[in-house]
Parts: structure tokens; C-alpha cells; sequence
């Protein structure tokens, strides 16, 4: 296996995992460096062409991290993201990408030491995955 | 009354069905009609909307010619109250786009008595004009060789693969049915109220009732295994076909973005589609950069980002009309992706377009407890 550097793109949403990822900077948790993250106002609002974008761009993972269910700040948004993750998850292991290079979690607002963790161990997961090769080939 | 037999005059079924049609307005059963109907000056099949019932004289709703799929005439028909009944005599998928259009309130049932015809498949656009010329009789031609086996030449032209794996032949969404399968077609036709709608219309009609032939469920259940069996090879071809990226690109790699697979598509419901809007219009420093870090980038770009991005958003509507394929340009094998993607998408939200307006489109719903799956377990 080769070691190398993984690209995250997260899109977290403004009221919950946003804010625990600050916590979790500002608490001084430990976490590798690897995560580019989008601030979106509701998870709800994650188009699935985002994520298709990011894997086809070279994304080593995607994570979209929103509110706990009966949490969102729009009420559902985050149920709404729940199925469009559901039906990503159905089309891109059909063209070859592995499933866990798309992950979805829930994340409040006071759980920094949780979005820590879930950084630390989504880095490592893809870290053993393999980087994904299109960030440096052709892609129609 | 739900079934009743249209006898077959002179051994021509296209025209006892103009005569069908015409007592449908004569009767005051329907005002309009929206049928498929031969050009006057080529020998071309469209939709025609009829309102004069001494006008049905290039009607031909067996012609095996699909050059678009009309759910999205009828929907155009159907977006606001017109104040009376209209009949669209349909193919099954164009019934069940339409189903699909109602449910994202781009169309209505209210005003629409729906007539399917039992489906045995139809030509490409460039193989229909093969396969009938100039000859205005061609659709008997057609049906000699489907359904009586007579040795019929089709001039080297097949019907379209769409339609080979189609697994709805029988149009169950329609108010009334007219049924081929188990009728010998050039002795009488069964026409089957399934709602309504469809008993009053006919009714109206006065036409004696009479029971369906035993030999119909048989002959459906036999064109059905057949149609599956060739769609699950076809499920197997095209997932393996696609089975990485790379394998992909190489799919698409005939895909110039003319974007017409869209534009026939006919459960596409948005009004402007994003690839088209000022997103996708890049200045031209962004394709420069994009050279720059990966060395060689294909132009014009985003065309596998394209048909991804298609599949996520209408996937779970697809109907397998084939009119994509039907619409491409280069021979791209757009259906067999498609419908390979979306039987899964479906699937996996147990779910089957055009079935039924009863059910509501995947992503337009959702639970407080599902697919916990998706987040790890925790919900």
C-alpha cells in the first residue's frame, strides 16, 4: 500500500457539525489535516452533482455531516440528504468507486471530540482504500 | 361493463380502430384525440391531436414508430383545465412517464381518458423509415411477423432494444386496454376498462360485452419472460460494460454534451436544466487551470459528470422508453446505461416508476427511521 495524503471534501452543515468542528479546533482535539470543508446551511442542500463532482475531481472521500434526526435547523433537510446519500451510494459502486469513499454522519453542534474522531477515522479508512486515480487522469 | 370486443372489419385492424375513435367523439365519450398519426406529405408517424372526427384518416395507433415519447405532449395538453375529456392513445411507457409527469404536478388525469394499446415494441426513428418506406400499409407488416410469425421482411431493421427488454407490454396504468396479446388481431381487438373512467367511456360506446380470450394472460406471461430474460442479459452486458470509471468514459466516449438524451427524456422534469445554466458556463481561465493541473483535459468537458449527475436526478423516475438512444446522435447506448442504474436506484427505494400515482417518487418523501444503514447504524 502506498502511504500517501487523502483529499476529504465535507459538506457540513452551518448549525451542527460546522460548529462541532469548530469546537473541536478550538478544544485543541488532535486531527490530521486532510479535510477541505464546505459550510453549507442544511445537508438538505447538498445536491447529489456536488459529491459526483468531488469523486470525479480526484476527492479521496466525500463526508457530509449534518444535524441528529428531529435536530435540523429546517425542520427534515437532513432526512431529505439521508435518501440522496442512499440513492449515491446505489449509482457509484455501479461505475467502480468504492462505498466508503462516501460517508454520511450525524454530528451536534457541543460533539467535537466526535467529529474528531470521525475525521481520524475516516483518514485512516481511506488511507487503506488507496488514493482515487482520477485526481491525476483524464476524465471525460 | 369492463371488457368488450371491437370486431375487426375487412381484416384491417388500423382501420376499425379509426372507426373506434371516431364513435369516441361522435359519442361524445371524448372531444379530442391525441393519437399517432401518418404525415399527408411523408410517410412519417407523429402525434396528431384530432378534434374532427372526419380527420382520423392517417390515425395509426399500431404503427410500430415511436418518434418521441408523448407523455410530454400530454402534458403540455394537460397543465391547466381544458373544461372537456381528452383521449391520448398511448404506448404503456408512455403511460407510465405520464404517471410519472402527474406526480411532479407537470401534468393531470383529471381530463384525460388514457388508452393503451398492448405494446410489441417499435423502430428506431432511422429504422422506421427503413422499415416502412413509403409503404402506408407497412403496419401489417409489422404485426404479421410479431404476432402470426409470417416470414415478413423488416428490410434488415429490428425493433429497438428499449423495447426487446421491456418488461411492460401491457399498458396496466390506461383507463382502457386495447388488447392484442391473445386476439387474432385481424378478427377482433378486446377492449378492457381497468377503471372507471374507462367502464362509463365505454358504455357510452354501446358496444356488447364480451369476456376477454383465455389465451390473453397466457400470451402475456409468455412475452414478459421473454422481454425479462433478454433484460437481465442486458443488465449483465452493461454493468460490466461500466463496472469502473475508467470503462465508463470509454462507454461515453462518442458523447458530444448535444445534451439530446435529455431534452427526449421524458420524466427530464426540470424547466432549465443546470447544465445548461451560467453554472456550467465556465470562464475560460477555469478550463486553463484545469489543463494546467492535470496536463491534458478532454474538451468540451463534464460529460461523464453529465450523465452521473442525470442518473442521480431521474434515475429513480426512469421508465426505459429508450428515447434517449433513440435521440443520440453517435449510436451512444445511453438506454442500456440508464435503465441498468435505474433498476437498481429503484430498487433500492422498492420502488417502480409508473406504476402507480399512488406512489410517491423516492426522493420527494422521506421517514424519520430508515436507511440507518447510511449513517452507520445510528438514526
Amino acid at each position: 500500500m502506498i502511504e500517501y495524503e487523502p483529499t476529504i471534501i465535507a459538506f457540513v452543515c452551518n448549525w451542527c457539525t460546522y460548529t462541532a468542528a469548530d469546537l473541536a479546533g478550538t478544544s485543541r482535539l488532535v486531527q490530521p489535516p486532510n479535510v477541505r470543508m464546505i459550510r453549507m446551511m442544511c445537508t438538505g442542500m447538498v445536491d447529489p452533482k456536488y459529491v459526483i463532482k468531488a469523486l470525479l475531481e480526484g476527492a479521496d472521500a466525500v463526508l457530509i455531516s449534518g444535524c441528529h434526526p428531529g435536530d435540523c435547523h429546517y425542520i427534515n433537510g437532513n432526512l431529505k440528504a439521508r435518501r440522496r446519500i442512499k440513492l449515491l451510494k446505489e449509482i457509484i459502486p455501479k461505475f467502480g468507486f468504492d462505498e466508503r469513499r462516501l460517508k454520511m454522519t450525524w454530528i451536534g453542534a457541543s460533539e467535537g471530540i466526535d467529529f474528531a474522531q470521525t475525521v481520524r477515522s475516516l483518514v485512516a479508512e481511506v488511507k487503506q482504500i488507496g488514493p482515487n486515480e482520477l485526481r491525476t487522469k483524464m476524465v471525460l | 361493463m369492463t371488457s368488450a370486443k371491437l370486431v375487426v372489419e375487412n381484416r384491417d385492424p388500423v382501420e376499425s380502430l379509426r372507426s373506434f375513435m371516431k364513435m369516441l367523439i361522435e359519442k361524445e365519450a371524448v372531444a379530442a384525440l391525441l393519437v399517432s398519426n401518418h404525415l399527408p406529405m411523408k410517410n412519417s408517424v407523429m402525434p396528431a391531436l384530432v378534434d374532427d372526427p372526419g380527420r382520423l384518416e392517417g390515425a395509426d395507433p399500431l404503427a410500430p414508430a415511436f418518434p418521441l415519447n408523448s407523455a410530454r405532449v400530454l402534458s403540455k395538453l394537460t397543465r391547466k383545465s381544458s373544461g372537456f375529456t381528452t383521449a391520448a392513445i398511448l404506448r404503456p411507457c408512455e403511460i407510465r412517464a405520464f404517471v410519472e409527469l402527474v406526480k411532479l404536478k407537470q401534468g393531470s388525469t383529471d381530463e384525460v381518458l388514457l388508452i393503451g394499446i398492448d405494446c410489441l415494441g417499435a423502430f428506431g426513428n432511422l429504422d422506421y423509415g427503413r422499415f416502412a418506406g413509403d409503404d402506408k400499409a407497412s403496419t401489417m407488416r409489422f404485426y404479421k411477423k410479431v404476432l402470426q410469425g409470417e416470414d415478413e421482411s423488416w428490410n434488415g431493421c429490428d425493433i429497438s432494444p428499449a423495447c426487446k427488454s421491456c418488461e411492460f407490454p401491457v399498458p396496466d396504468g390506461a383507463d382502457i386496454t386495447i388488447g392484442l396479446l391473445g386476439n387474432d388481431i385481424l378478427d377482433s381487438l378486446s377492449l378492457i376498462a381497468n377503471t372507471d373512467k374507462g367502464r362509463k367511456a365505454l358504455e357510452k360506446l354501446g358496444l356488447a360485452s364480451a369476456d376477454v380470450p383465455e389465451k390473453r394472460l397466457e400470451a402475456i406471461a409468455g412475452l414478459i419472460a421473454q422481454r425479462t430474460a433478454y433484460r437481465d442479459e442486458m443488465f449483465k452486458a452493461t454493468g460490466e460494460a461500466v463496472s469502473d470509471v475508467e470503462k465508463l468514459m470509454g462507454y461515453l466516449g462518442n458523447c458530444v454534451n448535444c445534451y439530446n438524451c435529455r431534452v427526449a427524456c421524458p420524466v427530464c422534469y426540470c424547466r432549465e436544466c443546470v447544465f445548461t445554466t451560467d453554472v456550467f458556463d465556465h470562464e475560460p481561465d477555469q478550463y486553463f487551470r484545469w489543463a494546467k493541473r492535470k496536463g491534458i483535459i478532454k474538451m468540451p468537458t463534464d460529460t461523464v459528470f453529465y450523465h452521473m449527475t442525470r442518473l442521480a436526478h431521474m434515475s429513480t423516475a426512469c421508465i426505459g422508453c429508450g428515447q434517449c438512444s433513440n435521440a443520440c446522435p453517435n449510436g451512444v447506448p445511453v438506454m442500456e446505461l440508464f435503465r441498468t442504474i435505474a433498476h437498481a436506484a429503484q430498487g433500492a427505494f422498492d420502488y417502480t416508476a409508473g406504476k402507480s400515482i399512488e406512489d410517491d417518487p423516492p426522493l420527494s418523501v422521506f421517514r424519520e427511521r430508515e436507511f440507518s444503514e447510511i449513517t452507520g447504524g445510528r438514526d
